[in-house]
Formats: structure tokens, C-alpha cells, sequence
């Protein structure tokens, strides 16, 4: 191969020296865990970190940060601390929860349909081009307008809307290991369908796969949040967005309120994003 | 066939489509609007009209009538534009989307414009320098912004641009108070338009510097781009003559992929910085159940998404001429 001239060379991961690349990857992955797993932390801890009802008047309104509030109260005089915390659990609860039922569904469409081929192939493709054409956030503001804004409908509706991509890469992945000789051979033993998909199937795209729940999570938990700043969200329940809906109301005299909620958003977001860019780029790598 | 030939009768096939997603997006309304709890004429006409009207609309929408009928009467509502009355905006729906229509195409122009300029730019510059430190803090700032909501970093751009420094407006599209005319204006609108176009592009110009730098960094690779190189060519016009327009096609597609979220940032733009744009208005009907309001403009939203990516296909194979039109 042509050596390459020397400017081409300097910025591009892969041309990197191999010690420093195999420093420089697990970082980001570390990093993105490390959040995750203090935002898990944040959540089930919430009932002692900040053992207070969210909702409840715990100062003098707009009170700047100090001792008592750490991150100064709301128009409301709401504790933005208490705020914070418990918008972990709801944060968490609404990205997970979707993220789950949207790979279940994702899964199965694309593992029936690589599977059954043929016209059933045909109509579920389609169906999931369209799931994947329609405009998610403006779905879930017409659902909840028309429901109530409940935090299960508003999870159902995500979900909805988000598992085309797990079925897409799903469906190519069986597509691409059918022909194979082990599930050739699983298949003269006698394997059914799913067992094949569970077990020779599934172990081969696991990456890829985890790397979209991984942004699953922080897209439900986006779409979650702008709902609630908008003020649709459940009423019933205290979530970041809440908070910067409050914010938007009163930030030209109250800062505190607008910043700790995002910045927990932002590095919330920040770290599934991290994870799932890491995942992919390990499984571009192992090179399957 | 002329290219230009295949373009038109590309486009039109692409409309067609476009036509089931706008059908069945108009589908899943029509259903929802059954299963949701209470009558759905209040779903269908709105809150707060006359039981004269009321009457009326059910004869229209033909609800003492089997599903399938109308369904039908519903389709064809829509398909002729009919898409109700706004008791809220005492207006009918339709003009009320068409009227806002043009502030929501400035501020995502805008912010497109923006977006993909700052992105692009910023991905050329790490390539030309070659620094490893514009790199790290290029992709590291692209990292950041993609998971920052608009509706937090443009609390903060409000914070310090309007609020601490009192450059700059903090929302609406004008100022209400003073009646400009000509430049005056348009320079008005102008700095209206600055903070949110800002904010609505930081996400975009995110994403579109990190595929720009990896579609770049892989097109400094190819063999015909050393061959030029080798060929003596400057370093200048290898990177604008032969990386950057291939560059140019992945971009355009990741734009047109990330249309929906485009629109959905825009109207929590236009939330934050009261933009009298279709989002504004959506959310506005939303907060205050103007059904017919909400369940239109969640099927010209759909439309213009789709729309949105067939223009994005149509501009990667103008860009692209290997690609062929199907």
C-alpha cells in the first residue's frame, strides 16, 4: 500500500498508534457506564438523598442556592435539590421502560419477519418504515393531548414509535446468518425458530443491539423531558423537564433553576449516547 | 432521457410515495381519536361550540353511522383540506397552520443553514489543520451538544445573551411595541430570529460535524484523492476539489434522517422563545385541548417530514451522480 502523506495522518482514531487507540477507546465507554450507573444510583437512592415530596413548598420562592436549598427553590418554592433527585427515578423509569418494550417489539418484528420472508417479510418491512416516518415527539404530544398525560401512555407512545431501528438491524442480521453453516446445523438438530434466533442469532448482533437500547434510553428520556417542559407531561410526577418548565418562567431572575436540571438531562443523555457510540464502535472492531 | 426528465418523473413517483405515510399517519389519528375516552365529536370539532354546531358536525363526520363510513368522511376531510375549526384561535385550522407556516420555514432554514455551515466548517478545519487539539475539542464539543436539549441550552443562551448582556431579544419574532417598516424590519426580525436559529442549530451542528469528519477523514483515504495528491496537486485544492463534495452526501443524508427531530426541536424552540410558528401553535393547542388543531397539524407535520426527506434524497443524487433515481 502507498504510504499515506503525512497530513492525512494525524487526526483519524484509526490511525492512531494501536497502545494509544487501545487506551483511548475504552474511555468513552468507561465514562458513559460511570454516569449511567451514578444516575441508577441517584434514582434508587432517591427516598434518602432528598427524603422530601418533590412537589412540596419547602422555601421561600426563588431562593437562590445555599445550605439549606443547594440548588435554590422554584417560582413555587420548590426545593430544585428534591427536584433533581427524583427526576432521576422518572428519568430512568420512562428511558428504560421504553427502551425495553421497544426492543421486545422490535425484536420480534424483525426476527418474524427475516424468518417468515416472503409477503409477511413484505407488509412487516413496510409497517416499520412507516413506524419509522412518523414524527415521534409530535405522536406522543397527540397522544397524551387526547388520553391525559399519563407516564405509562407516555412511555407507550415512545415505545411505539422507537423500535423500527432494532427490527431493521435485527431483520439484516438474521437475513445474514441463516445461510450459515451452525444454524444450518441447529436447524438439522432439530432447533426451533426462536431458539435459533435466541441462540445463534442474538449472541452475533448483541452489540449492536445494546447499542441502540443504549440510545433508546436517551431519546425516551429526551422526548420525556421536552414533553414535560411543555407541561404535558403526568402531573403526578416530578421530572427534569418539569423543573425546566418552571425554569423557562422565571430565568431571567433564577438561574438555579434552569441549570441543575439540565446539566443532570445533559449528562444523563450524554452518557447513553457515550455508551452506545462505544458499543458500536467494539463491535465495528471485532469485525463479525 | 434527459436528467433533468428523470428528476421530475423521480419526484413524482416519490410523491406517490409519500402518500401511504400521509395516509396512514391520517389512520392512526382517525383511530386514535375513537379509542381516547369521551365523544369524539369533541374530539373532531373541538371544545366549546354550540349544540346547533355540534349537530351539524355530526352529520358531517357522519358519527349515528357505521366506522367505515367515516373513516371515509374523515379521509375525505382532510384530503380537502378541511381540517376543522379552532375554537381557541377562532379560526378555521388549516389557515391558522398556513398562516404560521412561514415563521416556522425562516427559523428552520435558519437554523439548517447554520447548522450544517458551522458543523461542515468546523469538521474542514480540523482536516486542513490537522490539529489533534481542534480535533479532540471538536468532537468532544459535538458530543456534548448532540445530548444538550434545546430547551436547556436555550434557557441559557437567553440567560446570558438577552438577560445578562441585554444584546439581544428575549423571544417573540418582533417587537411588538414599535411599528418598523423595510430594513428596519427585517433587522428587527433579524435579532429576533438569532437566538433561536442558535439554538436549534447547536444539535444539528453536532451531528452533522461528526459525520463530516469521519466521511472526510475516510474520503483523505481513497485512492484517486492520494493519486491527485501525488500528482502534485495542493493540499488546498485536493481537500475543496476532491474530499469535500463527497463529503457533501453523507451529510445531506443524515440531515434528512434527523428531519423529524428538526421539527420536533423546532417547536420546542418556538415554545422557548414564543416563535409564532407551527410548533407554537401545536403546543398551545395541546396545553388547551383544541383537538382539531393538535390532530391536523400532527398530519401536515408527518407530511412535511416526509416531504422533508424526499428533498434530502433529491439533493444527494443531484450531489451524488453515481446515485440513480429510482
Amino acid at each position: 500500500m502507498l504510504p499515506l502523506p503525512g497530513w492525512t495522518r494525524a487526526f483519524a482514531f484509526d490511525d492512531v498508534t494501536r497502545r494509544t487507540r487501545r487506551a483511548r477507546r475504552p474511555r468513552a465507554a468507561i465514562a458513559g457506564l460511570l454516569l449511567l450507573t451514578v444516575l441508577a444510583l441517584v434514582a434508587v437512592g432517591a427516598p434518602w438523598l432528598a427524603p422530601a415530596d418533590p412537589f412540596a413548598l419547602s422555601g421561600p420562592a426563588l431562593a437562590a442556592p445555599s445550605p439549606d436549598h443547594p440548588f435554590g427553590t422554584d417560582d413555587l418554592g420548590r426545593d430544585v435539590y428534591t427536584g433533581v433527585i427524583h427526576g432521576a427515578w422518572s428519568s430512568l423509569l420512562v428511558g428504560v421502560a421504553s427502551a425495553a418494550a421497544a426492543t421486545a417489539i422490535g425484536l420480534v418484528i424483525g426476527g418474524f419477519a427475516a424468518i417468515r420472508a416472503g409477503a409477511i417479510d413484505h407488509l412487516l418491512m413496510r409497517v416499520t418504515e412507516f413506524a419509522q416516518a412518523v414524527p415521534r415527539f409530535f405522536l406522543v404530544v397527540v397522544v397524551v393531548s387526547l388520553f391525559g398525560g399519563r407516564l405509562w401512555l407516555v412511555i407507550a407512545a415512545i415505545a411505539l414509535t422507537a423500535w423500527p431501528a432494532t427490527a431493521r438491524i435485527f431483520r439484516a442480521q438474521v437475513l445474514n446468518t441463516l445461510g450459515r453453516d451452525f444454524v444450518m446445523a441447529a436447524r438439522a438438530c432439530g432447533s426451533s425458530d426462536a431458539r435459533i434466533l435466541l441462540r445463534h442469532v442474538m449472541p452475533l448482533t448483541a452489540a449492536v443491539l445494546a447499542a441502540q437500547v443504549s440510545y433508546q434510553v436517551g431519546g425516551a428520556i429526551l422526548s420525556e423531558a421536552g414533553l414535560s417542559f411543555l407541561g404535558l407531561g403526568d402531573p403526578r410526577i416530578m421530572t427534569w423537564g418539569t423543573l425546566l418548565g418552571a425554569a423557562h418562567q422565571t430565568v431571567s431572575e433564577a438561574w438555579w433553576v434552569a441549570l441543575f436540571p439540565g446539566l443532570a438531562l445533559t449528562v444523563t443523555v450524554l452518557g447513553c449516547n457515550l455508551l452506545g457510540d462505544a458499543l458500536l464502535q467494539r463491535d465495528a472492531e471485532s469485525g463479525r | 432521457m434527459t436528467r433533468e426528465v428523470t428528476v421530475t418523473r423521480w419526484a413524482l413517483g416519490r410523491l406517490l410515495v409519500a402518500l401511504p405515510v400521509v395516509l396512514g399517519v391520517t389512520t392512526l389519528t382517525f383511530v386514535l381519536i375513537h379509542v381516547a375516552p369521551g365523544d369524539p365529536i369533541y374530539l373532531l370539532a373541538g371544545d366549546g361550540g354550540s349544540p346547533a354546531y355540534y349537530a351539524e358536525m355530526r352529520a358531517k363526520y357522519g358519527l349515528d353511522r357505521p366506522l367505515v363510513e367515516q373513516f371515509v368522511r374523515y379521509v375525505h376531510a382532510v384530503a380537502t383540506g378541511d381540517l376543522g375549526y379552532s375554537f381557541m384561535f377562532q379560526s378555521p385550522v388549516l389557515r391558522l397552520l398556513l398562516d404560521h407556516a412561514a415563521a416556522s420555514l425562516l427559523l428552520g432554514f435558519a437554523a439548517l443553514v447554520l447548522g450544517s455551515a458551522v458543523g461542515f466548517g468546523a469538521a474542514v478545519l480540523c482536516v486542513v489543520t490537522q490539529s489533534r487539539g481542534l480535533d479532540a475539542l471538536v468532537r468532544g464539543a459535538a458530543t456534548v451538544a448532540y445530548a444538550a436539549p434545546v430547551f436547556w441550552t436555550g434557557q441559557i443562551f437567553i440567560l446570558i445573551a438577552a438577560v445578562k448582556l441585554g444584546w439581544l431579544p428575549v423571544g417573540g419574532m418582533s417587537s411588538a411595541r414599535e411599528t418598523l417598516v423595510g430594513v428596519e424590519w427585517m433587522v428587527d426580525v433579524a435579532r429576533h430570529l438569532l437566538l433561536p436559529a442558535v439554538t436549534l442549530a447547536l444539535p444539528l451542528a453536532a451531528v452533522v460535524a461528526r459525520v463530516s469528519l469521519a466521511s472526510l477523514i475516510e474520503g483523505l483515504r481513497e485512492t484517486h484523492v492520494r493519486a491527485t495528491y501525488a500528482r502534485g496537486l495542493s493540499r488546498a485544492r485536493v481537500i475543496g476539489r476532491h474530499v469535500i463534495p463527497n463529503a457533501l452526501v453523507p451529510v445531506t443524508a443524515l440531515v434528512g434522517q434527523h428531519a423529524a427531530d428538526i421539527v420536533a426541536g423546532a417547536a420546542l424552540t418556538e415554545a422557548l422563545f414564543g416563535w409564532p410558528g407551527v410548533g407554537y401553535l401545536v403546543l398551545h393547542g395541546s396545553l388547551h385541548r383544541d383537538y382539531p388543531l393538535v390532530t391536523a397539524a400532527f398530519i401536515l407535520i408527518s407530511t412535511s417530514v416526509v416531504m422533508f426527506n424526499a428533498l434530502s434524497d433529491a439533493a444527494i443524487a443531484w450531489l451524488d451522480p453515481r446515485i440513480r433515481l429510482r
